[in-house]
C-alpha cells in the first residue's frame, strides 16, 4: 500500500516524514525532472509505504514541483494521502487540502504543531472539522512525536477501506452552478482520461492548459465550458481565478471561524518579531548575516570540519601504510600495487577527506534553514540578487561556494524554479572554493610577498565580478524570460527538529560517499595509468616520461599564450581537475623540490606575469571532479555538466590571456 | 491606491488583484483575494521587498508586485 504525504512548505512536512519512516528512506528523482522524490516504509506497519511530495501551496499547473505533484496523485494511483497542515496557519493551509479533496482518494489530515496552538491558549474543534471538510483530522506534533502513532493508524485505515472524502462542495451561488454544469458535460472524457470529474470540473472553471489537452475535449464542449465560465464571471463580476481562489477562501474563512478559537498573537510570532527587529532590521541585518556565516565558515573550515577531516586524513593515511606495508610483504606486483594504492587508494581518500567538512557544513546551512533564517536571507538579499535576474533564494548556495562548490550545488536543490536552479549551478563555480587558497599562498608569497592580502582579495572579487556578469548574460539570452514571482512566506523561527537535521547530514554524507567509490573513484585510477606508464604502456621512472607529462606537453602549445609553456605547468593543472588541493601537489613532485623550496623553485617556470596569469587561471577553471559530478547530479544531465566545464575553460583561459599580456606590458 | 503605497505599519482591505498569470495566481492562492485585510509590517533593509501580514502569517512580496494589488487603507484593529 502507498501514501502520498503532501502539504505547504515550511508546515513541518519532512519532519513528519522522518518520524514516519525513521531512516528507512530511498531518495530519487521524480521522472523527467530534478524534483527529489522520497520513499519511505511506514515504521511498526507492514507494507506501508510513503511518498514525500513537494512542499506546494496549490495543484495549479506553473511549477515543476505542483506539475510532479499532480502527475503523481493522478498517475500513480496512492491508496491514500496524508495532507498535513499547520494548525498555527490554517487558513492557507487548508486551501491545498480543499484542492486536494476533490481528488476524491481516501484523505487523512495531519493537523500539525497542535502544541503550539495549545501552548498558546488556542484550541480547534476536531470532530467539528472533520464534518466541515469530510475527512479525518489527527492532531500531532512532528517535533514532539505527538499523535504519530494515531495518525498512522488513521490513515491506513482510510486507506484500506477505500474512504474517500465525504464532501466535495465548498462552493455556491454560480461558482456551483459552472463546476457543475462543466462536471456534467465532462464527465465521459475525465473517466476516459482517469481524472476525477471533480477535479477536473474545477480545474477546468479556473482555467487549466494541461488538463485541458489531456482530457481531449472537442471545439464544441469548449466552447460550452467557457460560456458556463463566461456566466459565472459576469454574474460575479470577476474573473475566473479570482472567483475560485474567492470561493475556496470564503468556505475557509467559515470553517475557521467554526472551528478554531484563535490564540491571538502566538508565542513564536512574537518571538519571531523580536529577533527580526535585529536579523531583518535596517542597520543589522547584514552585519548579522556576515556574522553568521563567518562563524558557519569559521567553525565549518577551520575548527570543526577541517579538524575532523585532519583525523580522518590522519586514519586513512596510517590505514593506507597499513594496506602499503602489507601489499609489499605479500610480494605483489609493484604497478598493481601502486594502481591499489597511489591510484584508488590514494584517490578515494582525498575525496573522502572532504566528507566531514560537507557534512559538518550541511549540518550549521540545515540548521539555518530549518530555523527559519534561511528565508530572512533570502529576503534581505532579494533585491541586489534580482539585478542579475535572480531572487534572494540563490544567495545562500552562491555563499556557500566559498567554501566548496559540491555542497554549494547540492544546496541548489532547494530553489523553487528550475530556471533559477540552472543559472546557479553555472555561478557557482565563480565563488573561488576553500581548495584554491592553498595554490593562492603559495603563489602570493613567492611572488608577490608585499601585496598578499591586495592580490587575494583581488582574486576572489574578479570571480564575483566574472560570475555576476555571467549572470547579467545568461539572463538576456539564455535564461530569457520571467523570474519565478518571489512570493514567500517567512515561517515563524522554530528550533529545528533533531531528527531531521542528522537525516539530512547523514543523505548528504552517503550522496557525496557514493560518488567517491564510483566516478571519482574511476577517474582518479584514469590519472595514475596515465601518471604511471608511457606511450608504449612501460612503467616510467622519471613523471616526465609518462602520458600524463606528454599530454601536458600538448596541453602546454594551448597554453602557452597564457604564459604556461612549460609542461610541467599544464601537468599540474591537469591533476588539479582531480582535486585542486592536487596542484600544490604535482608541483611539488613535478619540480622535485620539498615543501619548504617550492615557492623558491617556482620562479624557474613562472615569470612574475606568467605567476599572476596562473593564479587567475585556478580561479577560474574547471571545477574539479567532484564538483562536475555534483552539478552532472544536480542538472540531471551529462551535458549540462559538459557545458559548465567548456564555459569555465574558455572564461578562464581569456580571463588569464587577458591578465598575462596586460602585465607583461605594464611590469 | 495600491499595496505598494499603503505606508508601513498600516492595513489595507484588497479590492483586486492584477498582475501576469503566474503571479496573480500565486498571489490568489496564498491568500490575497478580495476583501482580505493585509498590514505590512516592514520593509526589507535595502527597502524592498516589503513584509506583509494576512490571514495569520507572514508573507514576503516585491513592490513591484505589490504594485499590482490595489487596497483601500482601513483603521488598524
Amino acid at each position: 500500500m502507498t501514501l502520498a504525504l503532501a502539504g505547504n512548505q515550511n508546515c513541518g512536512k519532512t519532519t513528519l516524514f522522518n518520524q514516519l519512516t525513521g531512516s528507512n528512506q530511498r531518495v530519487g528523482n521524480f521522472p523527467g525532472v530534478t524534483v527529489e522524490q522520497k520513499t519511505g516504509e511506514i515504521t511498526g506497519q507492514k507494507q506501508v509505504s510513503i511518498v514525500d511530495l513537494p512542499g506546494i501551496y496549490s495543484l495549479s499547473p506553473y511549477t515543476d514541483e505542483e506539475m510532479v505533484t499532480r502527475d503523481f496523485l493522478l498517475r500513480k494511483n496512492p491508496d491514500g494521502i496524508v495532507n498535513i497542515i499547520d494548525a498555527t496557519n490554517i487558513e492557507r493551509n487548508l486551501y491545498l487540502t480543499l484542492q486536494l479533496i476533490e481528488l476524491q482518494i481516501p484523505m487523512t489530515v495531519a493537523l500539525n504543531m497542535m502544541d503550539e496552538v495549545q501552548a498558546n491558549n488556542g484550541s480547534i474543534d476536531i470532530p467539528l472539522l472533520e464534518e466541515s471538510l469530510g475527512v479525518p483530522v489527527v492532531p500531532i506534533s512532528a517535533v514532539k512525536r505527538m499523535g504519530i502513532g494515531e495518525l498512522t493508524e488513521k490513515a491506513t485505515e482510510t486507506a484500506k477501506l477505500r474512504r474517500r472524502p465525504q464532501r466535495i462542495d465548498f462552493c455556491a451561488g454560480p461558482v456551483h452552478r459552472a463546476i457543475h454544469a462543466v462536471a456534467h458535460m465532462i464527465e465521459d472524457h475525465a473517466q476516459d482520461a482517469g481524472v476525477p470529474v471533480r477535479f477536473a470540473a474545477t480545474r477546468l472553471v479556473e482555467g487549466d492548459g494541461p488538463l485541458t489537452e489531456l482530457l481531449n475535449l472537442n471545439e464544441n464542449e469548449r466552447d460550452m465550458i467557457d460560456h458556463a465560465v463566461k456566466e459565472m464571471e459576469i454574474s460575479l463580476e470577476t474573473d475566473r481565478e479570482a472567483a475560485m481562489a474567492d470561493m475556496r477562501y470564503q468556505f475557509i474563512e467559515e470553517v475557521s471561524r467554526k472551528c478554531v478559537k484563535h490564540m491571538g498573537e502566538s508565542r513564536e510570532y512574537k518571538r519571531s518579531i523580536r529577533l527580526d527587529t535585529v536579523l531583518t532590521g535596517k542597520f543589522w541585518a547584514i552585519p548579522a548575516f556576515l556574522g553568521i556565516m563567518l562563524l558557519v565558515f569559521w567553525l565549518t573550515f577551520g575548527v570543526i570540519g577541517q579538524r575532523l577531516s585532519d583525523l580522518l586524513v590522519l586514519g586513512l593515511d596510517a590505514a593506507g601504510g597499513l594496506i602499503d606495508s602489507g601489499l609489499t610483504a605479500y610480494g605483489l606486483n609493484p604497478v598493481i600495487r601502486s594502481l591499489i594504492m597511489d591510484g584508488a587508494y590514494a584517490g578515494v581518500a582525498s575525496v573522502l577527506g572532504f566528507v566531514p567538512i560537507i557534512v559538518t557544513l550541511f549540518f550549521f546551512m540545515s540548521m539555518l534553514e530549518d530555523s527559519g533564517y534561511m528565508a530572512r536571507v533570502a529576503y534581505v538579499m532579494d533585491k541586489p540578487l534580482r539585478k542579475i535576474g535572480l531572487s534572494g533564494r540563490s544567495f545562500v548556495p552562491m555563499l556557500m561556494g566559498f567554501g566548496c562548490t559540491v555542497p554549494a550545488v547540492m544546496a541548489t536543490r532547494t530553489l523553487a524554479s528550475a530556471r533559477d536552479k540552472k543559472m546557479t549551478i553555472m555561478l557557482t563555480p565563480f565563488m573561488s572554493c576553500s581548495a584554491k587558497l592553498p595554490i593562492y599562498a603559495l603563489f602570493t608569497a613567492a611572488f608577490f610577498p608585499k601585496y598578499q592580502a591586495l592580490v587575494m582579495t583581488g582574486l576572489y572579487v574578479t570571480g564575483i565580478l566574472l560570475g555576476v556578469l555571467t549572470a547579467f548574460v545568461l539572463n538576456k539570452t539564455v535564461f530569457k524570460g520571467a523570474p519565478v514571482p518571489f512570493v514567500m512566506e517567512l515561517p515563524n523561527y522554530r528550533f529545528p527538529s533533531v531528527k531531521t537535521v542528522l537525516l539530512l547530514m547523514w543523505d548528504k554524507a552517503k550522496d557525496f560517499i557514493i560518488r567517491a567509490f564510483t566516478i571519482i573513484f574511476a577517474a582518479t585510477v584514469v590519472i595514475w595509468f596515465l601518471q604511471t606508464f608511457d606511450a608504449r604502456f612501460n612503467v616510467v621512472t622519471d613523471s616526465a616520461d609518462s602520458i600524463l607529462a606528454a599530454i601536458g606537453r600538448s596541453v602546454s602549445v594551448l597554453l602557452a599564450p597564457v604564459g604556461f609553456a612549460d609542461w610541467r605547468v599544464s601537468t599540474s593543472l591537469i591533476t588539479g581537475f582531480m582535486a585542486k588541493e592536487a596542484v600544490i601537489g604535482s608541483l611539488a613532485v613535478l619540480m622535485d623540490a620539498g615543501a619548504a623550496e617550492l615557492g623558491g623553485s617556482l620562479g624557474q617556470i613562472f615569470s612574475p606575469a606568467a605567476a599572476f596569469s596562473f593564479l587567475t587561471f585556478t580561479l577560474l577553471y574547471t571545477p574539479c571532479v567532484a564538483a562536475v559530478a555534483t552539478v552532472r547530479k544536480e542538472l540531471g544531465s551529462v551535458k549540462g555538466a559538459a557545458l559548465v566545464v567548456a564555459y569555465q575553460m574558455a572564461v578562464a583561459w581569456v580571463a588569464a590571456f587577458a591578465v598575462y599580456n596586460l602585465t607583461e606590458i605594464f611590469i | 491606491m495600491t499595496l505598494r503605497n499603503l505606508p508601513i505599519g498600516s492595513s489595507g482591505r484588497v479590492l483586486s488583484v492584477g498582475g501576469e498569470k503566474v503571479l496573480r495566481h500565486r498571489l490568489l492562492e496564498m491568500g490575497i483575494t478580495p476583501r482580505t485585510v493585509i498590514k505590512v509590517r516592514k520593509a526589507a533593509p535595502l527597502g524592498d521587498p516589503v513584509e506583509l501580514l494576512l490571514r495569520g502569517y507572514v508573507l514576503t512580496l516585491r513592490l513591484d508586485d505589490a504594485e499590482k494589488i490595489t487596497v483601500e487603507e482601513v483603521a488598524a484593529e
